[in-house]
């Protein structure tokens, strides 16, 4: 059988279109809130992913960093995050969920509680943005062992022979940074240059489904639809601060954002 | 755990860069694995050529001026009675601090692999100063990021960074400190890194950039060796080195060439940013026994909460005011080479006060914190043990705070 996250990539691909993947932070700008998001999103997205926000993280942009201290700010706490995600997978239309974080929020967790804690509350995957290949070697193992898609991250700097390593040791899924950025940089590469990157990881990986991440918005995410998925993230949070800042509701306004994004991808 | 002998200690990481098999690392995102082992590759190269050596030992003399002095503080000895006390004046190096020898070495590394600008962080303002006259000396470009809050407290330095032509950017995330400057400074990186160098201003950061600091800094033991073995024709028999320790790049440089000997003989205090008396908070993850997490690419002992969400840190001395310590230190520690204790904001301005009533040498906030505790531990040893603080920063740049707290008069009189 398959999982829940190749499943998804299935769906699309049957519909010709890429899969639609969202990434919004868990507990902003409120536990309810984020849930209501989450719910709203799931009629457009193929698969959620859900910020664990870090207060100290090194790879986000300021719009994901301004999401994550709300968040935090708010009293978001690891435990109430896996409460939102088991929520949002009793709701109706739900669909699966990706962790994204750094490695300390699991590390103080314990690696086993934080897995079965994961499968308990359905979540299918993790991207754990500071654990790279080979560090993240016995994690993913482990990860795989509980049927949690362990999601490897390739970027323009990674060479030849790693990229072979690293897609070798990666489970059904793998991501690809478009650029040399933190999240949220404006795309300052050619779509051309970044799908030739692409389809280099597509030949030596046929099988694996590849997303592309990093600058990739309502504006930019029409110059990408023959590839396996693509995430939005940065302007999705951009949205719900936006929103705030305007005193409108952030879930009517995502939720409109991302039916556009699937839209344009359709 | 186990500190082996004749090796140095910043190669005795295993072949993921973890000391004592839990410290340091790399947690970084993919994108900086390529800069990072191309530095890896570079510097292993270069800290065996004698070339490169040569060239660095020539900046170090004719432009950091080394040696710096080693003075025995008659005064303050004869005040505290008990063990001698005498300082190795780390101060006396070109800008005020032993900042300058990491920056000078990051600096001629950037220049080899052909980079054009350099990026670095800063909390007291050193780090950032030091390696703004670098890059000024070696013709590069220079950003540096520092804490919202560090640039009111730390002006002097601020100002000469500008001066050197550098761009201070301020970081407004978080707390403002050096925490966040540090966490900015790699994001800047992750965007940047085929362009630009990155120098991390302390031991911290991931596992290369603690070895580049560490072998940076060690000149000031190695420099210390030579002066003791002048001064008593050997090492003493009963030796004491005192240190601040914030992210630990001086004391660890301060020890390094001693580390081979007995503890017994030569004893390592390191002393952290305990922060305000009467606050829960301080920056002395070693002392107050904090977790292991990961912080800026790095597994050490770092102030968190149960969540792993990194805690803010408080200390009247900026240099200090870090949540994390050098993988190195917790390795010290651990294999108990080093033992770690803490001194208050209160008790560091006393020893300033004493320090500068009794000896015509002003050091900064942060080493005051280790003359606080060399002071109070003197009083009870030997007058044949040798106490040496390392007074590795100049007062110049805490103008304001002391000027604040102890008033004017005071800070003109010095």
């Amino acid at each position: 059988m398959l999982n829940p996250i190749s499943l998804a990539f299935k769906k699309a691909k049957k519909e010709k279109r890429p899969a639609l993947l969202t990434y919004t932070v868990a507990g902003d700008s409120s536990k309810k809130q984020s849930l209501e998001i989450l719910k709203a999103i799931s009629n457009y997205a193929d698969i959620l992913e859900v910020g664990v926000p870090h207060n100290t993280p090194v790879a986000d942009g300021g719009q994901i960093q301004t999401s994550a201290y709300r968040a935090i700010k708010n009293g978001i706490k690891m435990n109430d995050i896996f409460k939102i995600v088991s929520d949002f997978k009793k709701s109706k239309n739900s669909k699966p969920v990706i962790f994204m974080g750094y490695y300390n929020m699991i590390f103080q967790y314990g690696e086993n509680n934080f897995l079965k804690k994961c499968k308990k509350s359905g979540v299918n995957g993790l991207i754990v943005v500071d654990l790279p290949w080979p560090e993240n070697k016995i994690f993913s193992k482990k990860c795989k062992k509980n049927s949690i898609n362990f999601i490897q991250l390739l970027s323009p700097t990674t060479s030849n022979k790693r990229l072979k390593r690293i897609t070798k040791d990666s489970h059904n899924m793998i991501y690809y940074i478009s650029m040399l950025s933190t999240t949220g940089g404006k795309l300052k590469v050619s779509p051309k240059k970044i799908l030739a990157n692409y389809n280099k990881i597509k030949k030596i990986s046929p099988k694996k489904n590849c997303v592309i991440g990093f600058g990739i918005t309502e504006k930019t995410i029409s110059k990408f639809k023959n590839t396996d998925g693509l995430v939005v993230g940065s302007q999705i949070c951009k949205e719900i601060t936006r929103s705030l800042n305007n005193r409108q509701n952030p879930v009517i306004n995502v939720n409109k954002m991302v039916s556009k994004l699937r839209k344009k991808i359709s | 755990m186990k500190l082996k002998k004749g090796i140095p200690v910043i190669d005795q990481g295993d072949k993921l860069g973890f000391w004592g098999g839990k410290f340091g690392g790399n947690f970084v995102p993919e994108t900086l694995k390529k800069p990072i082992e191309d530095l890896e590759i570079q510097f292993n190269r270069l800290k065996n050529s004698k070339n490169f050596i040569k060239e660095r030992d020539r900046y170090f003399k004719n432009w950091i001026g080394t040696p710096t002095r080693f003075i025995k503080l008659n005064n303050l000895t004869k005040h505290v009675g008990g063990a001698q006390i005498w300082s190795k004046v780390v101060s006396d190096a070109n800008g005020g601090a032993h900042k300058i020898y990491n920056a000078t070495v990051h600096c001629l590394l950037a220049k080899r692999s052909g980079k054009k600008v350099i990026i670095g962080d800063t909390g007291a303002g050193y780090a950032g100063k030091m390696l703004s006259m670098a890059a000024k000396k070696f013709g590069l470009k220079c950003k540096i990021f520092m804490g919202a809050k560090d640039i009111k407290r730390q002006q002097p330095n601020v100002k000469a960074m500008k001066k050197n032509g550098a761009d201070v950017i301020p970081v407004y995330s978080g707390s403002q400190t050096l925490v966040d400057a540090v966490s900015e400074c790699m994001r800047y990186w992750v965007a940047n890194c085929d362009t630009t160098a990155m120098c991390v201003g302390s031991t911290v950061g991931p596992a290369i950039f603690v070895r580049i600091c560490g072998w940076s800094t060690s000149q000031i033991s190695r420099e210390l060796k030579v002066q003791l073995i002048n001064e008593f024709g050997e090492v003493p028999k009963k030796l004491k080195l005192y240190n601040c320790v914030g992210g630990g790049s001086s004391s660890f440089g301060f020890w390094n060439e001693f580390m081979d000997y007995d503890k017994k003989q030569v004893e390592f205090i390191g002393v952290e940013a305990g922060g305000p008396a009467k606050s829960n908070r301080h920056a002395a993850p070693l002392t107050y026994g904090s977790k292991i997490g990961i912080l800026h690419g790095a597994a050490q002992y770092v102030n968190q909460n149960n969540d792993g969400q990194i805690e803010e840190t408080e200390s009247i001395s900026a240099g200090l005011d870090y949540p994390g310590i050098s993988p190195l230190h917790c390795f010290l520690k651990d294999t108990k080479r080093a033992r770690y204790t803490a001194a208050s904001d209160e008790e560091a301005l006393k020893a300033y006060q004493i320090v500068t009533k009794y000896e015509n040498l002003r050091p900064s906030l942060e080493p005051s914190h280790a003359f606080s505790v060399a002071i109070k531990e003197a009083k009870k040893l030997s007058k044949d043990t040798i106490v040496i603080i390392n007074s590795c920063g100049d007062a110049y740049k805490d103008r304001g705070i002391l000027e604040q707290k102890l008033g004017k008069k005071y800070v003109k009189s010095n």
